[in-house]
């Protein structure tokens, strides 16, 4: 993985000793809140209902186990035992004081991490597939050029004060795990006939309040041109983005309301005077990048198909775990293993400073010292020898981290919604535990199959609920909580965006209704291999909405 | 009825102000606006406690009584007296010594 360099090292200590001083100033009441608020937000300090919450960037969600160990001891010395993995591939803190916050990132930046835009208006952390080096089915690694972006996108002064944030993610295979498809901007690394590396560009994509599927623009993009034409896309923004309202100022409302044609001509024009200037990526240095995420040396370890094979026999809990969590690697003998941080009845996306820890451990003696932090809010482990895999499961089993469930409805994605956040307008994670243990038999979920429910607490949408099979949309009615469903959304290569099933349910009906959703599914889809967002296509909402509604849904 | 809310700048502790003229992490014991001038008086107090940088986000909030507790009326204010709703081993609602609004 990537290692800072010396000019790294420097930035990121001058940043925290400037932060440091601001935040001494704010203390002292030498600047002012309103003076203080955007300092602390550059630096990834937001207020809560409860706290401060400090959001940590983890570049495309690649960690080693001296980082995730640190994160750990963060959330034991400085907050209270516990970290919230984010549908961005990062990590908040619920609990931290400001006083705190210097030395916090001081502990951070000793491991080559820090809390830089991860807030404001600018380019957020860039988010790749979590199994980017792993996967079987990509033509290459994402991460250099994720990695590339995050370089050039840094402290950028041209793009420090956009419109409104600015996402991007970038999948290298066709399978898109990354949801490039509901970014500002979406990145496929591809090949073309002649076996060159490129970028298929989709702009405009987002979720929440006016959610769109993201217009591609470009088919095949050289790969040396990917800072050109990036910055080509960010100038049209900064120019023509909507700046007189924050709820039109992201760039899917500006492809939307110019057309994407138009669009199109302007970023080829932009493009046309940069592409061959200085931000044209040398070959040498695309090469130092992709170095620096080499794949391990992966050493032949044949003996894991029988010992996967003998482990099935021992063990039923390994056995669903294998079919579940486990996915097939590019190197026959390994494996990469979700962790999922979905436990029967847990919030979704947190983990324990000890869990932290353990998993550290795990991947420093069984996976190259690799981690990954999925936008699902689980954690990866890219590469684990089959043979190991058995040793990992048990280890797993001891820190209560090897639920079966990934891909599964207990997988699901969750905001932190009314009970953390000054945004939210209903609660989400009681919601998210709530479904979880309705369907906590393993049994039933696999007979289920692939759904993935995805839970907002507001209509910012940080839940992803516009993209889930069935997505739940928390708002406040009358001083209550009322919960929409949405169903028929998905985020990956054939992304669509969920529709409103009806009226919303109050919060104890509304597990229920999930419920309803899913028995109406199991009772028309054509056979268990037809999944919930298949049937969903086929049939529309009408029987979803009869089950829920009845006679009410037909009047209507 | 109102009662004046912020979280205190240092740790970000959500606070109330109280009847003896304090910013205490308990919504217990706040001080209640029941008329406009009250609430006036109140909002002149947060903004000088902002001003002067023991408070920030200061915001006075709709409460009702009920058997002689104050409760908020937003679900909110609630969660934000008691804490997480999912944790209630955290927040004032582990404390029960700063707090009788779990």
């Amino acid at each position: 993985m990537y290692r800072y360099d010396e000019f790294d090292h420097d930035f990121v200590k001058a940043r925290t000793a400037e932060f440091a001083d601001q935040v001494e100033r704010r203390l002292a009441g030498e600047i002012t809140e309103e003076q203080f608020r955007p300092l602390r937000l550059m630096n990834g300090v937001y207020l809560q209902l409860h706290a401060y919450m400090l959001r940590v960037a983890i570049p495309y969600g690649t960690l080693n186990s001296r980082q995730l160990r640190m994160l750990g001891h963060i959330a034991r010395k400085y907050d209270k035992g516990y970290g919230h993995f984010t549908t961005r591939q990062n990590i908040q803190y619920n609990w931290p004081a400001l006083s705190d916050i210097p030395a916090i990132l001081a502990d951070l930046a000793s491991v080559e991490m820090h809390a830089i835009q991860t807030s404001g208006n600018c380019i957020r952390n860039v988010t790749a597939d979590h199994f980017a080096g792993a996967a079987a089915d990509e033509v290459a690694d994402p991460r250099p050029y994720a990695e590339i972006l995050r370089q050039w996108s840094t402290v950028h002064p041209e793009f420090s004060y956009l419109p409104r944030k600015f996402k991007i993610a970038v999948t290298g295979a066709e399978r898109d795990r990354a949801a490039i498809q509901v970014h500002d901007i979406g990145l496929h690394l591809k090949k073309n006939a002649a076996g060159e590396l490129g970028f298929a560009v989709y702009v405009g994509g987002g979720q929440g309040r006016t959610p769109i599927v993201a217009k591609k623009i470009r088919d095949f993009l050289p790969e040396e041109h990917l800072l050109s034409y990036t910055t080509a896309i960010l100038r049209v923004y900064n120019l023509h983005g909507r700046r007189d309202n924050k709820y039109k100022a992201r760039i899917k409302i500006l492809v939307h309301e110019t057309g994407v044609e138009e669009l199109s001509r302007q970023v080829e024009a932009e493009w046309q005077e940069l592409k061959d200037g200085e931000l044209k990526l040398p070959e040498a240095d695309v090469q130092a990048i992709t170095a620096y995420f080499a794949p391990p040396a992966f050493v032949a370890r044949p003996e894991g198909d029988e010992a996967v094979k003998q482990a099935r026999l021992d063990s039923r809990g390994f056995s669903e775990w294998l079919a579940q969590n486990v996915t097939t690697h590019k190197h026959p003998d390994y494996a990469a293993v979700t962790i999922s941080l979905k436990g029967i009845g847990e919030a979704p996306g947190d983990a324990s400073d000890s869990q932290m820890e353990a998993v550290a451990d795990i991947a420093e003696k069984y996976a190259f010292d690799e981690l990954r932090v999925s936008h699902e809010q689980n954690l990866i482990l890219p590469h684990v020898a089959r043979a190991d895999l058995k040793a990992v499961y048990d280890a797993l089993v001891e820190i209560d981290l090897a639920t079966a469930n990934s891909g599964l409805i207990s997988d699901i994605i969750a905001c932190p919604g009314l009970d953390y956040c000054a945004l939210a307008n209903a609660r989400a994670i009681p919601v998210a535990q709530e479904i979880s243990r309705r369907f906590a038999s393993l049994e039933r979920q696999r007979d289920i199959g692939e759904l993935k429910l995805k839970i907002s607490g507001c209509i910012n949408a940080c839940g992803h609920h516009h993209v889930g099979h069935i997505g739940i949309l928390g708002v406040e009615k009358k001083g209550t909580e009322l919960y929409q469903v949405t169903l028929g959304g998905s985020a990956d290569e054939n992304t669509s965006i969920g529709e409103i099933v009806g009226r919303g349910f109050g919060p104890e009906e509304i597990t229920d209704a999930i419920e309803t959703v899913v028995e109406t599914y199991l009772k028309v889809r054509l056979d268990r291999s037809e999944k919930f967002i298949d049937t969903y296509r086929r049939l529309g909402a009408a029987p979803f909405k009869e089950a829920l509604y009845g006679s009410e849904a037909k009047a209507a | 009825m109102k009662i004046l809310t912020a979280n205190r700048l240092t740790d970000g502790e959500a606070v109330w102000f109280s009847t003896d003229h304090r910013w205490i992490e308990s919504i217990e014991g706040s001080e209640i606006a029941a008329d406009k001038a009250a609430e006036e008086r109140l909002e002149a107090i947060g903004k000088a406690a902002l001003d002067n940088n023991q408070v920030v986000d200061v915001n006075l909030i709709d409460i009702q009584l009920v058997d002689g507790e104050i409760r908020p009326l937003r679900l909110r204010e609630q969660i934000r007296a008691a804490g997480p709703s999912n944790r209630t081993d955290l927040g004032k609602q582990a404390r029960p010594e700063v707090s009788r609004a779990a």
